[in-house]
């Protein structure tokens, strides 16, 4: 498999602010990557870095072996890319946005139609509906489509599922699915990071460097330590005590359970289970399980700290 | 909590915009100090229902009080006795820590000398006190949103209402947050809060699903997961949005 994105020794600041930091990443064709991290690691700094909307200071990347900062224009021709804010014309219609972005590509609706079918079937009810006055999601599968109507190479899409609910968020990753299997390279970025199993591989980013990439079960069996799931009838009392546990490495709310790591690296879950009783805990449960990308997320934010 | 009053009883609440109804008649109560989730998926009407809670709109039907007020005619009043904190909630990015607080102290109506000691306080508390003078700007975006909802806290107010309050934070200060909220709610103050991440929902002692302006299921998360024979939070969502 080739590499379409190869990204060297980026950096970005911007006034002093150091957003990028010696960045390197290879997305291949075809793939669907993700790009993780919470607001501020520089996942919009990357992305507007390959969709030619940004300078970078040092370092270089190529999107389909041509240069970002030296053959933009060839780029921009094969690059579908979505921004995290809707900036569609609002005071346009629906079918008119499409419209408009078919023909800034020189191609038509009709001709790339079966591409953007699936999606534009839920569109098509509200064709003379201002953009302005779509509701989210409508705006979203819009912009998508906009995107797309030039069928291009390569798409960027930066946090598009960002303040969207669960149930439409798992819609959305379906899409991008469907368009991974036309044999378009996606490079997604977001702040959820149970997306990260959606995606062949990822890049965890955090503070404009990227800590690990790999598939989501490769970073997960490289969590370093045995990692329990602990709850009981009162988790606020249990993560107290966890955390004054002499051994604790770490403990974290995870939902109904509280996850722990200990120092020692033997099994530990009887030792821990004594210390509860002792705590005056009764009907608690320590569980080894098997760690989540959130969890190894965590852990290479102290690493890298 | 059982023999006090409700902090917030809503009944037969409803909402219409022209002939789209965004909120159905919903009924439900909160308890002083309980965190109560608001949850839903987008356009089902958490947003238009929370906007008439707050006194910023006013319904078309039912009846609601929020700490003791009516929110069709006591709105003022309301907004003094609520703390209200969303993800966009912007502090003055170019004022200092001890500027932000004074400001909003000030809009609130605190005393100098007030606004002086709960500033003193709070970031003595959040471990901030040689930072005051900094400018907003100039701090990590976590730092930030723990300084939003102190500042959000300002007044003492009896109830807080958090929307989306940890989108996009970074995993760990995620749960610094939650740490925040719990510590909050155990010291007395209604925590009202949405959120799109399903593991956050289960800190929520309970829980309101909406869904096409209605709400469709109310209880603990335990007994949620139980009536929908499902493992998680996100199950229970997802079986009750999808229908």
């Amino acid at each position: 498999m080739n590499t379409y994105i190869q990204i060297e020794q980026i950096s970005k600041s911007y006034q002093g602010a150091r957003a990028l930091r010696e960045v390197r990443l290879e997305v291949q064709e075809g793939e669907l990557f993700g790009l993780i991290g919470p607001d501020g690691a520089g996942k919009t700094s990357l992305i507007r870095i390959l969709a030619t909307l940004l300078l970078p200071d040092s370092g270089t990347a190529r999107m389909g072996q041509k240069d970002v900062v030296r053959d933009y224009l060839q780029i921009r021709k094969r690059l579908g890319y979505m921004p995290g804010k809707f900036s569609l014309y609002q005071d346009l219609t629906v079918r008119e946005n499409l419209e408009l972005f078919a023909t800034l590509f020189g191609t038509t609706i009709r001709e790339n139609y079966g591409l953007i079918k699936d999606i534009y079937v839920q569109l098509e009810p509200f064709n003379k509906r201002l953009a302005g006055k779509l509701s989210g999601g409508m705006k979203q599968k819009l912009a998508l489509c906009c995107a797309l109507i030039h069928r291009p190479e390569v798409m960027l899409l930066d946090e598009p599922t960002t303040g969207v609910d669960p149930v439409s968020r798992k819609e959305f990753w379906q899409m991008l699915k469907g368009l991974q299997k036309e044999g378009i390279t996606l490079l997604v970025s977001t702040p959820y990071m149970d997306e990260a199993k959606l995606c062949q591989r990822v890049a965890l980013i955090q503070s404009g460097q990227i800590l690990q990439t790999d598939s989501p079960e490769g970073i997960t069996r490289q969590f370093p330590a045995r990692l329990y799931a602990v709850n009981g009838k009162d988790n606020y009392q249990l993560l107290q005590d966890l955390r004054a546990y002499p051994y604790a490495s770490s403990v974290f709310s995870f939902g109904e359970d509280i996850h722990y790591t200990d120092e020692r690296e033997e099994d530990i879950a009887l030792q821990l289970n004594e210390y509860l009783r002792a705590k005056g805990h009764t009907d608690h449960q320590v569980n080894p399980i098997v760690p989540s990308i959130e969890d190894c997320f965590m852990e290479l934010m102290k690493q890298s700290d | 909590m059982s023999n006090t009053r409700p902090i917030i009883q809503a009944e037969q609440l409803t909402k219409v915009f022209g002939n789209f109804t965004a909120v159905n008649r919903i009924s439900f109560e909160v308890s002083p100090g309980e965190i109560f989730g608001f949850l839903g998926a987008n356009g089902a009407g958490k947003t238009t229902a929370m906007r008439m809670l707050t006194g910023l709109l006013s319904p078309s039907a039912g009846k609601a009080t929020v700490a003791g007020f009516d929110i069709y005619k006591q709105t003022e009043k309301i907004k003094r006795h609520i703390g209200y904190m969303s993800q966009k909630f912007s502090l003055y990015d170019d004022l200092s820590i001890r500027e932000n607080f004074r400001f909003y102290g000030g809009i609130y109506g605190l005393s100098t000398s007030m606004i002086r000691k709960q500033t003193d306080d709070m970031l003595e508390k959040m471990g901030l006190t040689s930072e005051k003078n900094t400018l907003l700007k100039a701090l990590p975006l976590g730092w930030k949103q723990k300084l939003a909802f102190a500042i959000a806290m300002i007044h003492r107010p009896e109830i807080i209402f958090l929307d989306e309050p940890t989108g996009g934070v970074d995993p760990v200060t995620r749960r610094q947050f939650w740490d925040l909220i719990t510590e909050t709610a155990y010291q007395g103050t209604t925590i009202f809060v949405t959120t799109h991440y399903m593991d956050e929902a289960e800190y929520c002692h309970r829980i309101s699903m909406m869904v096409d302006g209605k709400i469709k299921a109310l209880d603990s998360p335990k007994s949620l997961k139980k009536q929908f024979d499902a493992g998680s939070m996100d199950e229970v969502f997802l079986k009750l949005a999808r229908g």
